[in-house]
C-alpha cells in the first residue's frame, strides 16, 4: 500500500497486522490501518467482508461472545496502549470509545435516563451534573430541541431516526475519544439518513470516528479517509476523494463503480 | 375455438371455486370444533367450582374462618390452616425465589457454556417434572432425618421451596432470555461491568415474566399436599404457632419455624376422608377458601405483570 501525505493528520487508533478469529475461522487477515484524529473514516466492502467484525474489535465487543481470538494489535493514541491486548480490561476499553449500531437500540426507559446512563455506572449521581452532560449530549446529537419538553417519555416512543439520533447523544454524553458507527442509517429513510450524516460531519470536530457503510455514496459524502475491505483483507486506504475517483488497485475500482458487491 | 375456451374457463373456475369451498369448509369445520372443545373445558370447570360451590357455600362464615379444628363439625374451623399456608407459602417465597433468580442469572449471562452447564441445564428441566411425593421423601430423609429439623413450618416451607426452585429457575431463564442481545451489547458499550448490566437492564427488562413465574409456581405450591404428609404435616392442631414477634430485645421471635404445621390442603383432606357428611361440607367449604386464595396469588400477578409491562415497551 502507499504512503499517504496525512502530515496534517494526528493519529489517534492504528491497528497493526490485526488476525481476527471466530472460533476456527479466520475472519480478519493481517489488516492495518490508520485512523486520524478528528478525521472521519470509511470502511466499505461487499456483505461478508470483515466490515463490522473490524469495527467490533475496537471496543472489544467480540470478547462478549465465547471463542473469539485476536491476534496482532490496535494501538490507541496518544497513550499507546494495544487494545486488543490481553492485559488490557475490555470495559476500560469501551469506556474510552463509544459505539453506535445498526439498529437504534435505545434502553426502555426515559430519554433522560438513556442518556445519562454512561455517566451514572461510571458513579455519577449529581443530578445537576447528569442534568448538564444530558443537555449537552443531546444537544450535540442534534436531538435536544425535539425532546427537551418530554426528557422523562420512553425513549421507545421516538421514530426511528430519533432513537438513533438518542444513541448517538448516549454515546457522546461519556465523551468517548473515539466514535464508531456501525452502518448508522441502514434501518433508516432517506431524510433520517441525512440528519445523522450532517451530525457525523459535525461531530469530527470533537472525536475520531470510524463509519461502516454499505452506502457508497454516504462514504463519499461524510468521509475523509476510505478503507476498502474485501474477504478479510485491507485492499486499499486512501483519502476518499482519491479512493473514489482514482484508485490504485483495479478491485477498489471495480466495486467503487458498482462492478460488483 | 372461442367457445372451447369460455368452456374451458368455466370448468376451471367451477373446479377452483369448488377446492377454495372445501378449504373454507375445514377451516369453519376446525373453529367450530377449537370452540366446541373450549366449551366442553369450561362446562367441566364450571360444574367442579359449581359442585363446590353448592356443597360449601352455606358453610362460609366468620366462624369457619376463626375456629380451630374440632371433633364436631359444626364447630370446626380452618383458622390453623389458612394461617399455616400464609406461613409456610411465606417461608417457600423465600427461599425458592433468591435461589431460583440467582441461579437462573447465573446460568444464563455468567456461566460459561460447557458440557457442564448442559448437564446442570438438562438436569434442572428434569426435576420440574419429578412428581411431588419424591420431594416429600427426600425432604422426610433430609431435613427431618438428618437435619432434624423436625415436623415443622420450616420443614414444610424448605420442601415446597426445593419443589418449585425448578420451576422458578425455569421461569427466570425464559424472562431473561427475551430481553434483546442488542440492548445487552448497548450497555456493554457504554462500559458497563456485567453485573451494572444485568442489575440495570436484564433484570428490570425481564421482571414481569419473572414474577409470574414465581406466582406461578407459589399456586403450584399452595395446592400441593402429598409433600407435606410425608413430611408429617398434622390434621389437627388446635392451637396457633408462636408469634413472630415478641416483647424483648430483638422483637422478633423464630420459635414459630419449629411449630407443628397444617395447611388448607390437608385439613381439607382429612375431612374428606371422614365418615360424616358434614365433615364433607367443611372441606368443600375450606376448598372453596383455598380457590379465593389461588385467584387471588393470581390476580396479583396480573396486576404486576400489567404494570412492568407498562413501564417497558420494546
Amino acid at each position: 500500500m502507499k504512503a499517504l501525505d496525512v502530515s496534517q493528520t494526528v493519529l489517534k487508533a492504528e491497528s497493526q497486522g490485526l488476525n481476527f478469529f471466530y472460533g476456527q475461522a479466520q475472519a480478519l487477515h493481517d489488516l492495518s490501518l490508520p485512523v486520524y484524529d478528528r478525521c472521519v473514516t470509511a470502511l466499505i466492502g461487499p456483505s461478508g467482508c470483515g466490515k463490522t467484525t473490524y469495527l467490533r474489535c475496537f471496543n472489544r465487543m467480540h470478547d462478549l461472545y465465547p471463542g473469539n481470538r485476536y491476534e496482532g494489535a490496535v494501538i490507541l493514541y496518544p497513550d499507546r496502549v494495544n487494545i486488543v491486548g490481553p492485559e488490557v480490561d475490555p470495559i476500560e476499553v469501551r469506556m474510552r470509545i463509544g459505539m453506535v449500531f445498526q439498529k437504534p437500540n435505545p434502553f426502555p426507559k426515559s430519554i433522560y435516563e438513556n442518556v445519562a446512563y454512561g455517566m451514572r455506572i461510571r458513579g455519577v449521581s449529581s443530578k445537576t451534573e447528569l442534568d448538564m452532560v444530558v443537555e449537552r449530549a443531546l444537544q450535540e446529537a442534534a436531538l435536544w430541541g425535539e425532546v427537551k419538553d418530554r426528557l422523562q417519555a420512553s425513549a421507545m416512543n421516538l421514530s426511528g431516526g430519533q432513537q438513533q439520533r438518542l444513541c448517538i447523544a448516549r454515546a457522546l454524553a461519556t465523551s468517548p475519544e473515539l466514535l464508531l458507527f456501525d452502518e448508522p442509517t441502514s434501518a433508516l429513510d432517506p431524510t433520517a439518513t441525512s440528519r445523522i450524516e450532517e451530525l457525523v460531519t459535525e461531530l469530527k470536530q470533537k472525536v475520531a470516528i470510524v463509519i461502516v457503510t454499505h452506502n457508497m455514496q454516504q462514504a463519499a459524502r461524510v468521509s475523509d479517509h476510505t478503507a476498502f475491505m474485501y474477504e478479510g483483507r485491507l485492499v486499499e486506504f486512501d483519502r476518499t476523494e482519491k479512493m473514489f475517483t482514482n484508485p490504485s488497485v483495479k478491485l477498489t475500482e471495480d466495486y467503487v463503480t458498482g462492478r460488483f458487491g | 375455438m372461442r367457445l372451447k375456451n369460455g368452456i374451458a374457463r368455466y370448468i376451471k373456475s367451477t373446479a377452483l371455486q369448488r377446492r377454495i369451498m372445501r378449504r373454507k369448509g375445514l377451516d369453519r369445520f376446525f373453529a367450530f370444533e377449537g370452540l366446541f372443545v373450549m366449551g366442553v373445558a369450561l362446562l367441566v370447570l364450571f360444574a367442579l367450582v359449581g359442585q363446590l360451590a353448592a356443597d360449601g357455600a352455606g358453610r362460609l362464615s366468620w366462624q369457619f374462618l376463626t375456629s380451630f379444628p374440632s371433633r364436631f363439625p359444626a364447630q370446626a374451623g380452618i383458622l390453623t390452616a389458612w394461617i399455616g399456608t400464609l406461613l409456610v407459602m411465606l417461608l417457600t417465597a423465600l427461599t425458592a425465589i433468591p435461589l431460583g433468580i440467582g441461579a437462573a442469572i447465573y446460568l444464563e449471562e455468567y456461566a460459561a457454556k460447557s458440557w457442564l452447564t448442559e448437564v446442570i441445564e438438562i438436569n434442572i428441566a428434569n426435576l420440574a417434572g419429578v412428581p411431588s411425593i419424591v420431594y416429600g421423601l427426600m425432604a422426610l430423609g433430609l431435613l427431618v432425618y438428618e437435619l432434624h429439623l423436625g415436623q415443622s413450618f420450616l420443614t414444610a416451607g424448605l420442601t415446597l421451596g426445593m419443589l418449585i426452585l425448578p420451576m422458578i429457575i425455569i421461569a427466570t431463564r425464559e424472562a431473561i432470555r427475551s430481553v434483546p442481545p442488542a440492548v445487552r451489547e448497548a450497555a456493554y458499550a457504554l462500559g458497563a461491568t456485567k453485573w451494572q448490566t444485568v442489575r440495570d437492564h436484564v433484570l428490570p427488562y425481564s421482571m414481569g415474566g419473572i414474577l409470574t413465574g414465581m406466582i406461578l409456581a407459589l399456586s403450584r405450591a399452595v395446592g400441593e399436599t402429598a409433600p407435606l404428609i410425608t413430611v408429617g404435616a398434622l390434621s389437627f392442631i388446635a392451637f396457633l404457632p408462636h408469634p413472630p414477634w415478641q416483647a424483648e430485645f430483638p422483637f422478633v421471635s423464630f420459635e414459630w419455624l419449629f411449630d407443628p404445621f397444617t395447611v388448607m390442603p390437608i385439613q381439607m383432606f382429612n375431612w374428606v376422608s371422614r365418615p360424616q357428611e358434614e365433615f364433607h361440607v367443611n372441606a368443600a367449604a375450606a376448598g372453596l377458601i383455598l380457590l379465593a386464595m389461588s385467584l387471588a396469588m393470581n390476580a396479583v400477578a396480573i396486576v404486576i405483570r400489567a404494570r412492568f409491562r407498562k413501564r417497558i415497551h420494546w
